[in-house]
């Protein structure tokens, strides 16, 4: 099922990323593309 | 000019549980927030015994008993699946109890803040000694005990921390000034644990390879601790006093920062130093870390494990001068992650791994082997962290595929053979790639490997300067036995055309001399 982007429009987004996986800048990036509020980004480590 | 070589490596581990749960934060914002939690009740049920971490096959790779391809046949989990005939001793260094690592805080203790009491001084210099590594005066240091009174005295009223077997206190770390943030109880115990274990490894690098620790002239230490006072908290130097425990009165050195790339930036700038001529022997070495220690302690209790991230890690690793032997450090093909280069996953490979290998001519199948960081998969997977080094091994293969090097139906086989299994502590700077470079070694000492790559990455944004991430790589080649390999050859023609105008020079003296007679 194909995602429906216009889901993220205007809503208020915490993007958590991992080092070793999707870093937080990314996830952001990819959230204001499709129209998000960006309120936190931070990436952490686990290793 | 000529590329410097690998001469030899150290790997040490050090088992420590009573740490784990004093200094592992995980555990102690556990204690602070929620000391009645179920997860700290459930703790004294999932430690491990020191025999259990001897047996454990990633532990057994790491000293070099076990090679990372022996463990791809043992199956998971290797906290049930023991390796029966272990030993703590193994090729490169040792499996160490904590007990032994609080009597080596003691020898690397320089301001008598490591308090031991009379009955562990007495039982534990014995053991030292047996060791035949410490020095009279350096086991001396253990005919001075402090009473238990005064131990428990200064543990009580916060001035120093704990050293424990279980319940039992066996001694203190005492602050280093009343006042100074930068110089608790807690900071120093973190430093000593490092300095020591990182001790242990220089030693295991010396004794096991023969090498000579007066004929070190340069050492970079590559922690990630901030060894200084509050005026300049990370001043430093680790390396120097590491190297001042080791016998390494030759030499001086740096501490090198850069988180989990501080590794790597050390190889490249100690193999900067020995080709130029700079330096003849550079150490590059790190001790553990503490505050890592039971790290996703929360999942591993959750899935029902052992807290295997009980275990402090070491390396040292000598670079010297080409001696057409042992497998040499490329400088030509170096990759680094620039300020422009982006943070994702794509875009550090890219930068780290394709663009040096791209700018030399090479193919990515062209390296035999990768060595991103390879922490051990029984860890971090559990955690949910995945398995960094497959992670790894499937973007540097997605690359491979991207650029019509490879198959995409290839993918797995690629990671596979380019790539090890984990097998590295999660000790942050310490799973760097750096754990491979003795079986890389020896793999080139044996014909069985021509080249390999060491891929550093660092978490800059951690220590909130910075949201940028971090890498360099560099490729080890097997030594093609001449001595001149990587010598620069318009550097040698400009030295042949200076000892060509010395001998006109010389030949117009002479015939100067000659015809005034």
């Amino acid at each position: 099922m194909a995602l429906d982007k216009s889901f993220f429009e205007g809503k208020k987004i915490c993007c958590l990323g991992d080092r070793d996986a999707i870093p937080g800048p990314a996830l952001a990036e990819c959230m204001k593309s499709v129209g998000g509020e960006i309120l936190f980004t931070s990436t952490e480590c686990f290793v | 000019m000529n590329f410097p070589v690998i001469k030899g490596t150290g790997y040490v581990l050090v088992h420590a549980p009573n740490m784990m749960l004093e200094h592992g934060t995980t555990i102690t914002v556990e204690k602070a927030k929620n000391p009645g939690s179920d997860f700290l009740k459930a703790i004294p049920d999932h430690i491990r015994s020191f025999e259990e971490t001897v047996k454990y096959a990633p532990n057994q790779v790491y000293i070099g008993n076990l090679s990372p391809r022996d463990l791809e046949t043992i199956p998971q989990p290797w906290f049930e699946n023991f390796v029966e005939d272990a030993d703590r001793q193994g090729k490169y260094g040792e499996i160490m109890p904590e007990k032994e690592l609080y009597g080596l805080m003691k020898i690397v203790d320089r301001f008598e803040l490591v308090e031991l009491n009379e009955e562990f001084s007495a039982e534990i210099k014995e053991i030292l000694k047996a060791k035949d590594i410490f020095t009279e005066n350096q086991l001396a240091l253990f005919d001075k005990p402090k009473s238990m009174d005064e131990i428990s005295a200064l543990v009580k009223n916060d001035t120093a921390k704990g050293l424990y077997d279980g319940d039992k206190l066996l001694g203190c770390v005492r602050e280093a000034h009343e006042s100074d943030p930068c110089l608790t109880a807690d900071v120093v115990f973190e430093n000593l644990v490092t300095k020591a274990s990182g001790v242990l490894a220089m030693i295991a690098l010396f004794k096991k390879n023969n090498i000579d620790p007066s004929e070190v002239d340069y050492i970079i230490e590559a922690s990630e601790e901030a060894i200084g006072d509050m005026n300049q908290r990370g001043g430093g130097n680790m390396a120097k006093a590491c190297g001042e425990v080791a016998g390494c009165i030759n030499a001086t050195g740096i501490d090198m920062r850069g988180f989990c790339a501080g590794p790597s930036h050390a190889f490249v700038n100690a193999a900067g130093l020995v080709q130029s001529g700079i330096f003849k022997n550079v150490v590059v070495m790190a001790g553990g870390c503490t505050a890592k220690l039971g790290m996703n302690g929360r999942d591993h209790i959750n899935k029902k494990m052992p807290l295997v991230e009980d275990m402090i890690g070491g390396f040292a690793v000598l670079v010297s001068e080409n001696d057409g032997v042992n497998p040499v450090i490329r400088t030509d093909i170096l990759g680094k992650h620039k300020i422009s280069s982006g943070s994702a996953p794509q875009a550090v490979i890219q930068a780290i791994v394709v663009d040096p290998l791209t700018a030399s001519g090479m193919k990515i199948s062209d390296i035999d082997v990768f060595a991103p960081e390879l922490q051990n998969p029984e860890i971090t997977v559990p955690a949910g962290a995945g398995d960094v080094p497959v992670a790894n091994y499937k973007m540097i293969g997605a690359m491979a595929i991207k650029r019509g090097e490879l198959e995409k139906k290839e993918l797995m086989e690629f990671t596979k053979k380019h790539g090890v299994i984990g097998f590295a502590p999660t000790q942050g700077h310490i799973p760097s790639g750096v754990p491979l470079i003795g079986y890389i070694r020896d793999s080139m000492l044996a014909g069985e490997m021509t080249n390999a790559m060491l891929i550093g990455k660092g978490s800059l944004f951690l220590g909130r300067m910075t949201d940028l991430f971090d890498g360099i790589s560099f490729i080890i080649q097997k030594n093609s036995g001449e001595l001149s390999m990587g010598q620069d050859s318009s550097a040698s023609d400009e030295f042949k055309q200076e000892i060509r105008e010395m001998i006109a020079e010389a030949m117009q003296g002479i015939a100067d001399s000659l015809a005034r007679r």
